[in-house]
């Protein structure tokens, strides 16, 4: 029985890493190739949840919805790009935190302006929805299964972006030494509006596969944006392997240990002090481990710049 | 004679003092409250200017320690000890050791690491504080009044309030100004414009940076114990990242580096938030893109602007 819910967990974790992935695969570069500290990014998943509960309202098909999207977010990201962020590269990182967290503090009150302050709804679509026998005993939920292999295949097609195709060189390129790129005739703001926009829609992306199953609603993206910090910090800046292998270790180990940390307390505590211990420690567990790793190792797992 | 460079934070000062004597302002003090909040978060701006402005640490997770200051008023009240003498060097101490702890392994790192540790430090006190059922957890808890001083009830009226929090804020910016002119204050200076050179002339920065980085965290546990009081309840809510956001806010509003500046930074960041919010329920819609022209147009925020009227740049 508890291994069941084991396996259940498991699969939750991995669905949270995989979406924390999403949104730290763009990010990660936009700090990493233009060393620019975006606290915005978590308002693109948002941004992405109410475009696909918008459109999927419109056209009443899920896929359709997330078709029409896709290329809004992609939009939505360059507007940002051209009016906002490009003023900001050349600026320190404390201009950027303000300018970004005021940008935040625009588009939440603004989606509460535009589509209300109650949480929007969006249906699974038809032949995602219901659950399918995993293991005797193990039921889970197909569309959970979808984000994660969805998620999985993305990181596949951006390790083959970056490693096989020239503009994935140049990107990885930018991350360890943007000058020295510049320096070589490549017109780094291009690449800058490129990188930009794509993680704008991978994060889009997120947003639009977790509406389903989440409540679609102002300032959704916050908290998630934090998760995202730690995994990029963990994973090391500029580096999307480091974000692949850190979301999944974030995913995990935040699903895991809220779920199984009081049972596990309980070996070595009273049971009204483990389950104590375990609410205040579950929560922490994932900045602990972002301390400890940053102890060691002070630039995260996989540093791209040298 | 009063020199030229005295004449903003006397004028401040001044204007802080007068206020109550020229009324109550309306039903419940409602002004007079407004203006001791403004006092309470000039404190915790003046306390992070000191590690944003003068030691350009990006520090993320500063409410934390407005957080914890909160906490030792609540946590104290509910076991029944209200007394103010035990109060303040319990939230001070505590601030300073989650300062300690936390700035010894944030100062390994540099630049965004540093930020973003700062703010996984800043979560863990936020969900530290969630997890603790027994104070009332997510919802937080209400306190049976404000604290005693050697027994008396003495700062039961906003009146007094008032002049207990404009004591300490004058307090730390005393402090605070004579940390920044004193040697040891130049050298956090040093370490600001050129870290290499002052490693190089024997300066070992991250003694010098943990220094400053624990006096901040204890001066904003001040801060912390005074807001608890006002509003008499404590909650997470006070140490939730985006209230991070919101104190280097008031920092950068009022010019990095200033102390002056952190204050008028906070009255301006505090007033423009009551006065906006009058009009209008999005005032957030009007207030982010304020930031961001700010941000854009206008470098060196409220302070900036004053130096270039006045033509006066001391480094205070």
């Amino acid at each position: 029985m508890s291994l069941t819910l084991l396996y259940v967990q498991t699969l939750n974790g991995l669905q949270l890493g995989v979406l924390l992935f999403l949104i730290a695969a763009g990010l990660t570069l936009v700090f990493g190739v233009m060393d620019f500290v975006n606290l915005a990014h978590g308002v693109q998943y948002m941004i992405g949840a109410y475009l696909a509960a918008m459109f999927t309202a419109l056209t009443g098909n899920f896929f359709f919805g997330l078709a029409l999207a896709l290329p809004s977010a992609l939009l939505f990201g360059l507007l940002l790009e051209f009016f906002i962020f490009r003023h900001l590269y050349a600026r320190d990182h404390l201009d950027q935190v303000l300018a970004t967290f005021g940008i935040i503090l625009t588009l939440n009150q603004a989606v509460k302006v535009i589509w209300g302050a109650a949480p929007l709804s969006v249906p699974i679509p038809e032949i995602f929805s219901g659950s399918v026998v995993l293991m005797p005993g193990l039921l889970y939920p197909v569309w959970r299964l979808v984000i994660i292999a969805s998620g999985i295949a993305i990181a596949l097609l951006l390790g083959i972006l970056a490693t096989k195709t020239r503009i994935g060189m140049l990107v990885r390129a930018g991350a360890t030494n943007a000058p020295m790129v510049s320096a070589l005739g490549v017109d780094i703001g291009r690449l800058f509006m490129i990188v930009f926009g794509f993680g704008a829609m991978l994060a889009g992306f997120a947003g639009a596969m977790v509406a389903p199953i989440l409540s679609v609603e102002p300032g959704m993206g916050d908290n998630l944006l934090i998760l995202t910090f730690v995994v990029i910090v963990i994973g090391g800046i500029g580096s999307i392997r480091g974000a692949f292998i850190a979301a999944l270790m974030v995913g995990l180990v935040d699903t895991l240990g809220r779920s199984f940390g009081p049972s596990i307390l309980r070996a070595f505590l009273d049971p009204s002090a483990a389950a104590q211990t375990g609410r205040a420690l579950a929560p922490m567990l994932i900045y602990i481990l972002m301390a400890a790793v940053l102890f060691f190792r002070p630039a995260g797992l996989f540093p791209a710049k040298k | 004679m009063i020199m030229r460079r005295e004449i903003l934070p006397l004028s401040i000062f001044l204007a802080f003092a007068v206020l109550p004597l020229l009324g109550d302002f309306g039903s419940d003090a409602f002004i007079l409250s407004i203006v001791t909040r403004v006092m309470i978060f000039a404190i915790a701006a003046v306390s992070l200017d000191l590690i944003l402005g003068y030691g350009a640490l990006v520090s993320f997770g500063h409410a934390a320690f407005l957080g914890i200051g909160a906490y030792a008023v609540g946590i104290l009240s509910a076991h029944g000890i209200r007394e103010a003498a035990i109060q303040i060097p319990a939230a001070l101490i505590v601030s300073a050791l989650f300062a300690l702890l936390t700035g010894a392994i944030s100062l390994r790192t540099k630049g965004i690491y540093f930020i973003m540790i700062t703010l996984a430090f800043g979560q863990m006190a936020y969900f530290f504080a969630v997890s603790l059922a027994a104070y009332g957890g997510d919802d937080g808890m209400t306190l049976p009044g404000r604290s005693l001083f050697f027994g008396y009830d003495i700062v039961q009226s906003e009146r007094a309030f008032y002049f207990l929090v404009f004591a300490c804020l004058i307090a730390v910016y005393v402090a605070c100004r004579m940390i920044v002119t004193s040697r040891f204050g130049r050298v956090i200076r040093g370490a600001r414009e050129n870290p290499q050179r002052m490693e190089a002339i024997g300066f070992s920065l991250f003694a010098y940076q943990l220094t400053i980085y624990v006096i901040a965290g204890t001066l904003c546990g001040l801060a912390g114990f005074l807001l608890a009081n006002q509003t008499q309840f404590v909650s997470p809510a006070y140490m939730t990242w985006q209230r991070s956001g919101e104190l280097i806010v008031m920092v950068l509003l009022g010019g990095l580096g200033s102390l002056n500046g952190a204050i008028l930074g906070a009255a301006a960041f505090l007033l423009l938030e009551e006065g906006l919010s009058h009009f209008t329920e999005y005032w957030k819609l009007y207030f982010g893109p304020f930031l961001v022209l700010v941000v854009l147009f206008a470098r060196g925020g409220l302070m900036g602007g004053f130096k270039r009227l006045t033509g006066t740049d001391d480094g205070r």
